[in-house]
C-alpha cells in the first residue's frame, strides 16, 4: 500500500489484523466487533483471517510445548503478512508477544516467532502509544472500576493506556479498587483444574470490585471478566463485566 | 514437617480445598500481610532506583552462582584461616549425623536454635530428639510453632496464620500462663521462658543468609536479637547453610541487607544484621569456642545444573513472593506440604524432592507472575514454573492429557474443521441448562462456583463477516453471505 | 575426625560438573565492570542519604524516630552521664553491665555511686549479665542511611553485652556517623585491615518482633530499649 505521502503519525492509516481467540469468538462478539468499531472510527482498516485458530496457550500452559508448537505455527502462517496484530485478550497477546519466542527458542521458525511477536500490540498500548491517540470520542454513563489483567500487566506491562483511554470516556466515573492488580484466578486450565482455589481468588478480587460501589468492571482481557463475570453473576448479580473496547465504541 | 498419609498431590488438594474453603483463616492471612504490602511500597519508593539496584543484586548473585566452587573455596580458605570448621554435606543425612556426632562428643546438654529453614529441610530437631537432645527453637514464630507442634506457615512469618486467641490458648496449656489478648504479654511470655534456654544452652544452631567469600564470613538477618543470643552465649555454634548463599564481598551486604529488609517486611534494614568469622578471636572477651560452619548441598547442585533455572539458586528467602502470591494467601502455606512455601518453594521443590511427586506445584498456579515482579534479584519465578510443566510432561507425559493435547493441536491446525467444531457453541449453550451443575455437565468444575456465560447466536466471525460485507455493498454482500451458509 | 571437612570433594565436584554450561544473565546490571557492578556504585540506586553532615544527622534522627530509638545528643560526656542517671532513676536501675574504653572510662566516674557496675572485660557470669538493668557499649559506626548502630566483637563490649540486658545504651562521637553501608564497610576494611573481629552486627532500632499477627511489639529477646547518646 503506497502510502509514503502520508507523515503525520496518528493519522496515518494502518492496516490492523485481529487475532481473535476461540472464546471471544463464540462468547463475546461484541468485543471483537467493538475493537473493529473503534479501529475504523479512528481510520484504520481492519482484516480478520478465517484460517485463524487458537494461539496455542492452553496446551503450552499445560507444559505440552509440541502440541502448543503446532498450533502456533499455523498462526505464525495465518498473520505471516500482518502489520499490525491486536487482540482482544491480554493472554492472548503475552502469547505471541512474549512466549512465542521463547516457544520457538532454538527451533526453525524462531525467526518468524519473533518477526510476530514484534508486530502484536496489547490494543490500549496500540492506541495510546502507537496510535497517539487518547481521546477515541466515546461517551459511556455509569461508574466503574478498572481489572488490570496479569499478562497485559506484568507480560505485557500495559497499566497507563487503559486507564488514559477511559479517563477521555464522556460520563464514565473510574474508581481504583484496592485488589485492582490482583489476579482473579482464571489462569487458563488452572480455573477448572483447582476449581475450589481459583473461585477463592474469584471471590478476593469481587469483594474488592464491590467495596467500590461501581457498576461496572472493565478489563483488556475476556478470559478475566469470564471468571470475574462468572462469579459476580452467581453471587451478586448487580455488576455487569465491560471489556475495554466496548467501552471505547460506545457513543 | 506435615506428615503425608497421602501421595503428595492429593494431600494438597485436599489441604488447599479446606483453606481455601476457611473464610476466617483466609482473612487472619490477608490481614496479617495487609501491612506488610504498604510498607513494602513506602520503603521501596525510598530507593533511589529499585529497579537498577534490582538488576544489580541478580548480577551479583549470577556472578556469585555461577562461580560457586571458587568462592565456597574462599570462603572455608578465609574461614578455617581463623579457626573456623566448614563440613560439606552432600545429604541431610551427613549433615544430621555430623551434628549429632558433634553434640555427642562434647557432651552437649542444651541446644537452642535459632531460625534455620535449613534445620527444617533436614529434619534436623526430629533428628537431635530421637538422640535424647532438647532443643528450643529461640525466635518467637518458630517457638510458637514449635510448642504447637507444626511446620512453621511461611518462611519468614513462621505463625502469621495464627490469631493471638490461639497463641494464647496454646501458652496457656503449654506453659500454664494466664490467658491474653496482648501480643505485647504474648511476647514477653516467651521471652522469659526463652531467656533461660540461651543461658543453659551449651550449643547454638542457626542458619545463615549470607555466605562472604572475601571475609570468610557469615551473616544472619532477624528482628528479634535471639540469633546474637544464640551464636553469642553457647559455648559451641553450629551454622547449617545452603552452597547457594555466597556473596563474593563483604561491601555486597550494602546492597543487599537494605533490599532484603524491604522485600522482606517492608523495613528499611532488619533489627539485627550480623556478620561472623569465626569463633571468639585471641583478645576477644566472649563468644563460641568452636564455630562450625555446614555447608549442605541436598540436591541444591541438581538446580545448577539447570542453566534455565539456575536462577532460582539466587533466592535470598525474603518471602516477598509469598507475601503477594494469590495462592498462598487463599491455601495457605501448610497445604504446600514443603520446607520452601509459595512460588519460589513451587519453583525449587521438584529439583529437591522429585519433579514426579512435585510437579503439582507448579500446576496450581495462575501464573499471574506477582512473584516475579516482587522479586528482589529477580528470578523468572512464574515462568519456571512453566518451565517445570515442560519438563514434567516431557519427562512423564500424562497419558490421557497428552490425549488430548494431541487431539486439540489436530482441531486447531484444520481451521475449516475448528470452525465447525465452534458452531456449536450456541448449541451447547442451549443444551446446557438440562445438564447444568450434574455430573454430565461437561463443565461442572467451572458451574459448580461461577456462572457459564451463554454463547449467542452469532459469533464474531458472522458478524464481521456481514460487516464487512455491508460495508462493500449489495453485490459482493450477496456472495459473501452465499458462501457461508 | 579433625580434619573432617565431609563430602568436600565430591560436592566442589557436583558444582564443577553442573556449572559446565553457562546461565543466561537475565538481567544484566549497569555500571558493572566484569561479572558485577562495583560497589561503589550503590548508592546510586538506594535511598539517598545527603552529602553533608547536618543531612546525614537530620536522617539519623528521624529514622531513629521511625525505629523507636533514643537519640540524645549530649553536649559533654558529663551530659551524657547526666542521661544515664536519669534513666536509672526514671527505670530505677540497680545493676548495669559495660566494657572498658576510653570513651565510657570517662562516663563511669560520673554514675551515682548507689549504682552496682559490671564490667564485662575479664569474662563474666552469664546470669550476672543476665540480671543487669541495663548495658552501656561506645560503638564502632552509626550509619545514616539506615539508622543502625554498628558494633562489633573486639571493641563494644564482645558479643552479647549490646543484646543481653533489656536496655542498650550506646555512647558515640558525630564523627562516628557515616553516610550508608558502603562507607560503613569501606570504613571497616581500612581499619581491620582484612582481620577483622569475629563478629560485626548493625544494630537497627530495639529488638522487635512481629510474629503474632505481624503487630510491633519491642523487646522480643533483645533490649527493649535502645538509647543513643551522641557526643560532639
Ligand atoms: S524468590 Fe525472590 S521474592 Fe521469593 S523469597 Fe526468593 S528472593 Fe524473595
Amino acid at each position: 500500500m503506497p502510502c509514503r505521502a502520508i507523515h503525520i503519525s496518528g493519522t496515518h492509516p494502518m492496516r490492523v489484523t485481529l487475532f481473535v481467540p476461540c472464546f471471544i469468538d463464540s462468547l463475546y462478539p461484541n468485543v471483537g466487533m467493538s475493537m473493529v468499531r473503534v479501529l475504523e472510527h479512528l481510520g484504520h482498516s481492519v482484516e480478520f483471517p478465517e484460517e485463524q485458530t487458537c494461539c496455542g496457550q492452553p496446551p503450552f500452559n499445560s507444559g505440552y510445548w509440541d502440541e502448543a508448537r503446532a498450533v502456533a505455527s499455523k498462526q505464525l502462517d495465518v498473520f505471516k503478512n500482518a502489520e499490525i496484530i491486536l487482540s482482544g485478550s491480554g493472554s492472548c497477546g503475552a502469547m505471541f508477544k512474549v512466549f512465542y519466542p521463547e516457544l520457538f527458542h532454538g527451533h526453525d521458525r524462531e525467526a518468524e516467532a519473533k518477526a510476530l511477536s514484534a508486530k502484536t500490540w496489547e490494543f490500549s498500548e496500540f492506541l495510546v502509544n502507537k496510535l497517539g491517540v487518547k481521546d477515541v470520542g466515546a461517551r459511556f454513563d455509569g461508574k466503574a472500576t478498572f481489572h488490570d489483567g496479569c499478562h497485559g500487566l506484568r507480560e505485557l506491562g500495559t497499566k497507563h493506556a487503559p486507564r488514559e483511554l477511559l479517563s477521555h470516556v464522556k460520563g464514565l466515573e473510574l474508581v481504583e479498587m484496592s485488589e485492582a492488580e490482583t489476579c482473579c484466578g482464571f489462569g487458563g486450565t488452572f480455573a477448572v483444574k483447582y476449581p475450589q482455589i481459583s473461585t477463592a481468588m474469584a471471590e478476593v478480587k469481587c469483594n474488592s470490585i464491590c467495596e467500590t460501589k461501581a457498576d461496572f468492571v472493565i478489563s483488556n482481557d475476556s478470559s478475566c471478566l469470564m471468571q470475574i463475570g462468572g462469579w459476580l453473576d452467581r453471587n451478586i448479580g448487580s455488576v455487569k463485566c465491560l471489556h475495554l473496547a466496548e467501552v471505547l465504541a460506545s457513543r | 514437617m506435615t506428615t503425608l498419609a497421602e501421595p503428595p498431590r492429593h494431600q494438597f488438594q485436599l489441604d488447599a480445598n479446606r483453606t481455601a474453603a476457611d473464610g476466617d483463616r483466609r482473612a487472619a492471612v490477608r490481614k496479617a500481610l495487609h501491612n506488610y504490602s504498604s510498607a513494602r511500597d513506602k520503603t521501596g519508593a525510598t530507593f533511589n532506583d529499585w529497579k537498577s539496584a534490582r538488576n544489580a543484586a541478580s548480577a551479583i548473585k549470577h556472578e556469585a552462582v555461577n562461580h560457586l566452587d571458587r568462592y565456597l573455596e574462599e570462603f572455608e580458605s578465609k574461614f578455617t584461616a581463623r579457626g573456623g570448621k566448614v563440613f560439606w554435606a552432600s545429604d541431610s543425612k551427613q549433615a544430621r549425623d555430623y551434628i549429632i556426632d558433634l553434640a555427642k562428643r562434647k557432651s552437649v546438654r542444651a541446644i537452642v536454635k535459632s531460625k534455620a529453614m535449613t534445620g527444617e529441610e533436614i529434619h534436623l530437631n526430629q533428628a537431635l530428639l530421637e538422640e535424647g537432645f532438647g532443643v528450643v527453637e529461640s525466635d518467637l514464630g518458630e517457638y510458637i510453632q514449635q510448642l504447637k507442634g507444626e511446620a512453621p506457615y511461611h518462611f519468614v512469618f513462621p505463625c502469621m496464620h495464627l490469631r493471638r486467641d490461639e497463641i494464647s490458648d496454646l501458652f496457656h496449656k503449654e506453659l500454664g500462663t494466664a490467658k491474653t489478648d496482648s501480643p505485647e504479654e504474648l511476647t514477653m511470655i516467651a521471652r522469659r521462658v526463652l531467656r533461660r534456654a540461651y543461658i543453659d544452652a551449651d550449643m547454638g544452631i542457626s542458619g545463615g543468609n549470607f555466605i562472604v567469600a572475601e571475609t570468610g564470613m557469615i551473616s544472619i538477618t532477624e528482628n528479634e536479637g535471639n540469633a546474637r543470643l544464640t551464636v553469642g552465649l553457647p559455648k559451641i555454634h553450629v551454622a547449617l547453610i545452603g552452597i547457594e548463599k555466597v556473596v563474593p564481598r563483604l561491601a555486597d551486604l550494602a546492597l543487599f541487607l537494605p533490599m532484603l529488609a524491604t522485600a522482606g517486611t517492608g523495613q528499611h534494614m532488619t533489627g539485627y544484621n550480623s556478620m561472623y568469622g569465626g569463633p571468639r578471636q585471641p583478645g576477644e572477651l566472649d563468644g563460641p569456642e568452636e564455630f562450625h560452619v555446614i555447608l549442605l548441598d541436598n540436591h541444591r547442585t541438581r538446580l545448577l545444573a539447570d542453566p534455565e533455572q539456575r536462577d532460582a539458586l539466587h533466592c535470598i528467602r525474603c518471602g516477598a513472593c509469598l507475601n503477594v502470591c494469590p495462592i498462598f494467601k487463599n491455601i495457605g502455606g501448610h497445604a504446600y506440604g514443603t520446607t520452601y512455601q509459595g512460588p519460589i518453594g513451587s519453583v525449587i521443590t521438584p529439583h529437591f524432592r522429585g519433579l514426579e511427586d512435585w510437579k503439582h506445584l507448579s500446576g496450581a498456579s495462575s501464573l499471574c507472575g506477582a512473584c516475579t515482579e516482587t522479586c528482589p534479584v529477580g528470578i523468572d519465578i512464574h515462568h519456571h514454573l512453566l518451565h517445570n510443566r515442560r519438563n514434567a510432561a516431557a519427562q512423564k507425559p500424562a497419558k490421557g492429557e497428552q490425549l488430548l493435547w494431541k487431539a486439540f493441536a489436530f482441531l486447531m491446525q484444520r481451521p475449516a474443521l475448528y470452525r465447525l467444531a465452534s458452531r456449536f457453541a450456541p448449541l451447547g449453550s442451549l443444551l446446557h441448562p438440562l445438564v447444568s451443575g450434574s455430573p454430565l455437565d461437561p463443565v461442572r468444575s467451572w458451574t459448580s462456583t461461577r456462572e457459564f456465560p451463554h454463547a449467542p447466536m452469532r459469533s464474531f466471525r458472522d458478524q464481521f463477516r456481514e460487516h464487512q460485507a455491508a460495508k462493500k455493498g449489495v453485490a459482493s454482500s450477496g456472495t459473501q453471505q452465499g458462501a457461508k451458509r | 575426625m579433625n580434619a573432617n571437612s565431609g563430602d568436600r570433594n565430591a560436592v566442589l565436584g557436583r558444582i564443577r560438573e553442573a556449572l559446565r554450561e553457562e546461565a543466561p544473565l537475565k538481567h544484566p546490571a549497569e555500571r558493572s565492570a566484569g561479572g558485577a557492578p562495583t560497589t561503589a556504585h550503590f548508592r546510586e540506586w538506594l535511598p539517598p542519604v545527603g552529602s553533608r553532615i547536618d543531612e546525614r544527622l537530620e536522617l539519623f534522627t528521624r529514622l531513629s524516630q521511625t525505629l523507636r530509638s533514643e537519640l540524645t545528643l549530649c553536649e559533654n560526656i558529663a551530659a551524657a552521664a547526666a542521661a544515664v542517671t536519669e534513666l536509672a532513676a526514671q527505670e530505677n536501675w540497680k545493676t548495669i553491665a559495660l566494657h572498658k574504653s576510653d570513651l565510657l572510662d570517662g562516663l563511669r566516674c560520673l554514675l551515682p555511686a548507689s549504682l552496682n557496675l559490671l564490667t564485662v572485660d575479664e569474662g563474666y557470669d552469664k546470669d550476672a549479665l543476665e540480671a543487669c538493668d541495663a548495658g552501656i557499649t561506645q560503638c564502632e559506626l552509626l550509619v545514616a542511611q539506615t539508622g543502625s548502630v554498628c558494633v562489633t566483637s573486639s571493641n563494644d563490649g564482645g558479643r552479647v553485652l549490646s543484646v543481653l540486658p533489656p536496655h542498650h545504651i550506646v555512647v558515640a562521637r558525630r564523627s562516628q556517623l557515616v553516610s550508608d553501608l558502603t562507607e560503613a564497610y569501606a570504613s571497616l576494611a581500612s581499619k581491620y585491615r582484612g582481620t577483622y573481629p569475629s563478629m560485626i552486627s548493625f544494630i537497627t532500632g530495639p529488638s522487635r518482633t512481629g510474629d503474632i499477627e505481624r503487630i510491633l511489639v519491642l523487646g522480643a529477646h533483645g533490649p527493649k530499649r535502645l538509647s543513643i547518646l551522641l557526643l560532639p
